[in-house]
């Protein structure tokens, strides 16, 4: 431990978000800035016969109304699909679509007009004549509903993936004493970030140069996006600046439409021009997540052993192909399938598909929590059928501290954990016996108490770029970090990692200040604008720190090579005998401490350069492009208790307890803070959140009346604890830590609620599981009587 | 969110509120939390609006045997206020969130008449009056349907009076929130008079879950002259049933209709149960 690292720093990006003072897009104004407004389908599915602008063109204050065919006139090219499995079939997607509409909120028009009021008002105005057509809805039911969402595409099927041990997997099955067996929903939900998305465009057409102010996680990644597919404009003529971001949760990685629209109308009219998304576009436009429809076995012997897992699932897509949509059901999903157990055949298979619905790609956790979900509730279906307590029957199939690293049947290798470790210190954290002495107890007196565990996985960090490569990614996932130290000793970090509500300012400098033994207020984070970070591919995939400040801390190493050759010069001394002291950041000769030179003073001398060692160049600055060997595995293991209102079916959270084992920490409050926003965000899922589209396609739950999200009155005291076993192969020894409590949540509270309705014989409910869902098992179950 | 073009003027009274209303049309502006949101979603048009939200009608005032409130005066003031019936302050206490509570008026929630707000119903059972610039309404007569009042055109509400709550009444609100919007699926308002140990009075109203708040009349029949235990309470609420048309039931996606209508006789029972605890 350094002097800053390990600690808990007040966050110093936080005095400006509590006072209503962080600068987001939409906070800029332009000179001269005119306002964009989308026209967007009111059908899940419809025939564009013709649209007529002309009222709207009419209107005072309105610079022009145009349409995809414009677009298509000027050579903008299709929005690209980045992750590309094998066989895989790709709609054709543009910004504005011409024949077609394929989702409520599908784009159809912009008006860009002298005021937002004016832009809205010609909205109004635009007719567009469409003949309505029925909708392929739901993940299994649009391959079979008869209704292509696109004509090319067969059975609204566009990618299959498989992976693992077949031949262990029907072993485990032939030989099982118990074959447990779900088909489970894991519901479509809406990211909901605070800030919705928003853009702003200005071109010069002199330079012919283009800024485009996004709300991105990744605004490097999505600047090559734009130079290579879309826009075509050279990446050196192409400046992307996210500012701060609001939050994204996944759904600010895509490239979107409207990063088209507005920096095309700003080159068309030659005027600054801005958008920003209402609540109510958010809900159709934003990419959304989960969604899948599964059918999975698990085999398992009398003594409690697992020795099989089957799992077929369907996941939809949307109606077209989001950036890394496939990554997320495949690579992200079956190879997470071993949980933290040693099954030896496991197999998964998955069938990509296609619907009238938005578009669905990375939502906090992405993938993950879909396979963790499916495996914990096998996991506590298994231990029920055999009468075992759900924390000794998962403690017995978890994988031993000596086996890592571990070679999962699908694909993977687990770097590190200890997982008895974990669940030790989460049985001691809750005192779980005597939380299940204290629901006997309640249950002998009518209440329906429930204690739920799950024990989790996470493959973070993405990921080595030749693993990628190879899984089916367009792009590599390494990481930029650059240090650029300044004559007078103060510190400029350039990193391609994107804060977005994570605190890299303040985790970021708490890294680089123990690299150097300086403070941290003397070091600056710059992020979010590729005009100063070249390169970099942003944040998700809970990378940032493992990938990202890695990357750091080996610029640091190089800037501290050449500080100890220099210091070595200096004070006439050869290299070989000088150390660094971490603490004071002075360069000494070794068993020598005031023969030395300060961070400060080498700083100084690199740049005034009048004595350089030979060959030695003047500046202290150094790149780093860090690849990640493999990923990271951070791992978890909540408990929680819940009770059910018999009347009503209402189920409220009472205790929560985590335990995460994320390696090494540089900041355990903010560490704390991902992991209990993480939570909130997975009970969201597992009690409330659900996006509902009807038979014909409509969003029911398009804004906040009827979309429910979660709220701090659900919630207890969450207790956390930690343990740490550090991943061997970065050198922080970190792992992931954004998206742990989101993917541990869900099935640690699905499972307590049906371990409080276990005495019912209640054996699975499909999330969220709102009041009427469990008033209605109840009912069933109690034999329909009122 | 960008509502359509409206003109705005300030009313320095409640006569030259309504002047203006009917010389340019258009709406009363109080609070906003009702007519913003649609206007913002282009779902109403009132082409003028009328900010009455300066004027002398915010306030609680007490003369021992009744209670009045003016139409100005915010959820939150109601919710904390110890002269109004516990059912009343309770009602707004549960209103959406603090934003709400404290911009968000007791005129503006009845002149909107939503079937899923919560004072219609509480003042249904408090057997509330509300007065306008003309006259003076029953609760009874003033919720006529869905979004539907006995006001005419260009008439505004000035206050809304109650009686006092005596020691020996207790009422109360229960409430089963949407859980999204927090507004009421079901939401039932009891309040009980107990002489003698018997039930002297009861008045129940239940609402949220019909097109506008209706009075339990056979939860109240139920009640009066019996002793109030938990068998009568139960007996009393599951007779709600009686007093609700099941082809008038709303349902949606966050609560069907049979299950609202079974959680009527649950809510009514459990604000009963309150409002007895509350009348010593
Ligand atoms: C997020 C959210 C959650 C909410 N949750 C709840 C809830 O749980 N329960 C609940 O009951 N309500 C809820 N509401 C509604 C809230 O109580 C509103 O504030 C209220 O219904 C309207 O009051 P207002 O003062 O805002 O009226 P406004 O919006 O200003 O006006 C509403 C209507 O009443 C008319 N009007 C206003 N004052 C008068 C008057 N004095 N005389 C005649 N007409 C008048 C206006 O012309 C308009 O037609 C919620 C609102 C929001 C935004």
């Amino acid at each position: 431990m350094g002097n800053y690292v390990g600690k808990s720093m007040k966050r110093v990006e936080d005095p400006r978000f509590i006072q209503g003072k962080g600068r987001y897009v939409a906070n800029l104004t332009l000179p001269g800035m005119v306002y964009l407004a989308i026209k967007r389908s009111p059908y899940a599915h419809a025939k564009i016969n013709s649209i007529d602008a002309s009222a709207a063109e009419a209107l005072d204050g309105v610079l022009g109304v145009f349409t995809g065919q414009d677009l298509l006139n000027d050579g903008v090219g299709a929005l690209p699909c980045g992750w590309q499995v094998p066989n895989i079939k790709i709609p054709v997607q543009y910004a504005l679509q011409v024949d077609k509409v394929r989702h409520v909120g599908d784009r159809v028009a912009i008006v860009v007009a002298e005021s937002p009021y004016i832009a809205y008002d010609a909205l109004d105005l635009i007719e567009v004549d469409y003949d309505p057509l029925p909708a392929a809805i739901g993940a299994k039911a649009a391959m079979d509903a008869g209704i292509l969402v696109h004509d090319e595409i067969a059975n609204n099927l566009s990618y299959t993936w498989e992976i693992g041990d077949k031949a262990a997997r029907d072993k485990a099955f032939a030989e099982a004493d118990h074959i447990i067996e779900l088909y489970l929903i894991n519901q479509r939900l809406i990211a909901t970030a605070m800030e919705p998305r928003a853009a702003v465009a200005q071109w010069n057409e002199f330079t012919e140069e283009m800024t485009l102010w996004t709300t991105s996680q990744n605004p490097n990644l999505t600047r090559v996006v734009i130079s290579a597919f879309t826009l075509q404009i050279p990446e050196h003529k192409l400046r992307l600046i996210s500012p701060d971001v609001g939050g994204g949760f996944g759904s600010k990685i895509p490239h979107y439409p409207e990063e088209i629209l507005v920096p095309w109308a700003a080159r068309k009219l030659n005027r600054p021009v801005k958008w920003v998304s209402t609540r109510s576009e958010a809900a159709v436009s934003d990419t959304q997540g989960r969604d899948h429809v599964t059918k999975a076995r698990l085999a398992v012997q009398n003594d409690g052993t697992v020795t099989g897992l089957d799992v077929n699932t369907w996941a939809d897509n949307g109606a077209y192909l989001s950036i890394v949509a496939p990554l997320i059901p495949t690579a992200f999903y079956i190879t997470l399938l071993s949980g933290l157990y040693k099954i030896p055949g496991i197999y998964g298979n998955m069938w990509g598909t296609l619907s009238n619905t938005v578009w669905v790609d990375a939502y906090r956790g992405a993938g993950r929590p879909e396979a963790s979900y499916v495996v914990e509730r096998l996991m506590d279906l298994a231990a029920q059928k055999l009468g075992m307590d759900p924390v000794e029957f998962r403690k017995k199939n978890l994988i031993p501290a000596e086996d890592f690293p571990y070679q999962t049947p699908v694909a993977l290798q687990y770097d590190s954990g200890n997982y008895q470790g974990l669940f030790a210190e989460a049985e001691k954290l809750s005192n779980y016996a005597q939380l299940r002495a204290e629901q006997a107890q309640a249950r002998q007196n009518g209440r329906l108490v429930g204690i739920g565990v799950a024990g989790c996985i996470e493959a973070s960090g993405p990921a080595p770029s030749a693993v990628a490569g190879a899984l089916g990614g367009v792009t590599g996932f390494w990481e930029s970090g650059s240090i650029r130290v300044h004559a007078t000793g103060k510190v400029t970090v350039l990193t391609g990692a994107h804060s977005h509500g994570q605190g890299h300012d303040t985790t970021f400098r708490q890294i680089v200040a123990d690299q150097f033994g300086i403070k941290p207020d003397d070091i600056d984070i710059s992020h979010g604008d590729t005009a100063v970070i070249t390169n970099g591919m942003g944040t998700y995939g809970s990378r940032s720190t493992s990938v990202g400040g890695s990357a750091l801390v080996r610029s640091a190493e190089k800037v501290r090579g050449k500080m100890m050759k220099l210091a070595a010069h200096l004070l006439e001394a050869d290299e070989a005998d000088m150390a660094f002291d971490a603490a004071s950041g002075n360069f000494h000769v070794k068993g020598s401490p005031d023969k030395a030179k300060s961070f400060g003073e080498l700083a100084f001398a690199a740049y005034t350069a009048h004595s350089m060692p030979a060959g030695m160049e003047p500046g202290l600055e150094e790149d780093t492009y860090y690849d990640p060997a493999n990923f990271t595995y951070p791992n978890s293991a909540h408990i929680a208790q819940v009770e059910v209102d018999k009347e009503t079916g209402h189920i409220t959270v009472q205790k929560y307890f985590a335990v995460d084992d994320v390696g090494n920490v540089i900041n355990p409050m903010i560490v704390r803070g991902q992991v209990i926003g993480g939570i909130a965000q997975g009970v969201g899922q597992a009690l409330w959140e659900g996006a509902h589209y009807d038979s014909t396609g409509q969003l029911v739950t398009g804004s906040l009346l009827d979309y429910t999200m979660p709220r701090a009155d659900g919630f207890p005291m969450i207790q956390t604890s930690r343990t740490v076993t550090p991943s061997p192969h970065n050198p922080l020894g970190v792992k992931g830590v954004g998206e742990m409590g989101t993917i541990a949540s869900t099935p640690t509270i699905v499972n307590a609620v049906m371990d409080a309705l276990a005495p019912l014989g209640v054996q699975h409910i499909d999330m969220p599981l709102t009041a009427e869902k469990v008033y209605a098992a109840i009912h069933a179950a109690n034999g329909g009587g009122h | 969110m960008y509502p359509p073009k409206f003109d705005y003027y300030r009313a320095g009274s409640p006569d030259e509120a309504v002047a203006l209303v009917q010389e340019h049309g258009g709406k009363f502006l109080a609070g906003g939390h009702s007519l913003i949101p649609v206007m913002n979603l282009r779902l109403a048009d009132p082409g003028a609006l009328v900010d009455i939200g300066r004027l002398d009608m915010k306030g609680i005032s007490s003369n021992g045997s009744g209670v009045t409130v003016g139409a100005l005066t915010t959820h939150a003031m109601v919710a904390a206020s110890g002269d109004v019936p516990t059912a009343l302050s309770e009602a707004a206490g549960k209103i959406g969130d603090p934003q709400v509570r404290n911009r968000g008026t007791v005129g503006g929630n009845i002149a909107h008449a939503d079937p899923a707000s919560d004072l219609p119903t509480v003042l249904l059972a408090l057997r509330a009056t509300i007065h306008t610039n003309g006259r003076s309404i029953p609760a009874d007569d003033f919720f006529v349907d869905l979004f539907t009042t006995a006001l005419d055109e260009g008439e505004i509400i000035t206050s809304v009076s109650v009686a006092s709550e005596a020691a020996n009444t207790g009422s109360a609100y229960a409430k089963l929130p949407n859980p999204a919007s927090r507004y009421a699926m079901v939401g039932a308002a009891a309040q009980v008079t107990i002489e003698n140990g018997v039930c002297a009075a009861a008045s129940v109203a239940i609402g949220g879950l019909t097109p506008k708040a209706t009075r339990a009349s056979s939860v109240e029949a139920a009640l009066v002259g019996q002793p109030l235990n938990s068998a009568t309470l139960t007996a009393a609420a599951a007779a709600v049933t009686n007093d609700l048309d099941p082809d008038d039931i709303l349902g949606d996606i966050h609560a069907s209709a049979d299950y609202r209508q079974q959680m009527a006789s649950v809510f009514v029972r459990r604000a009963l149960e309150a409002a007895v605890s509350r009348a010593s």
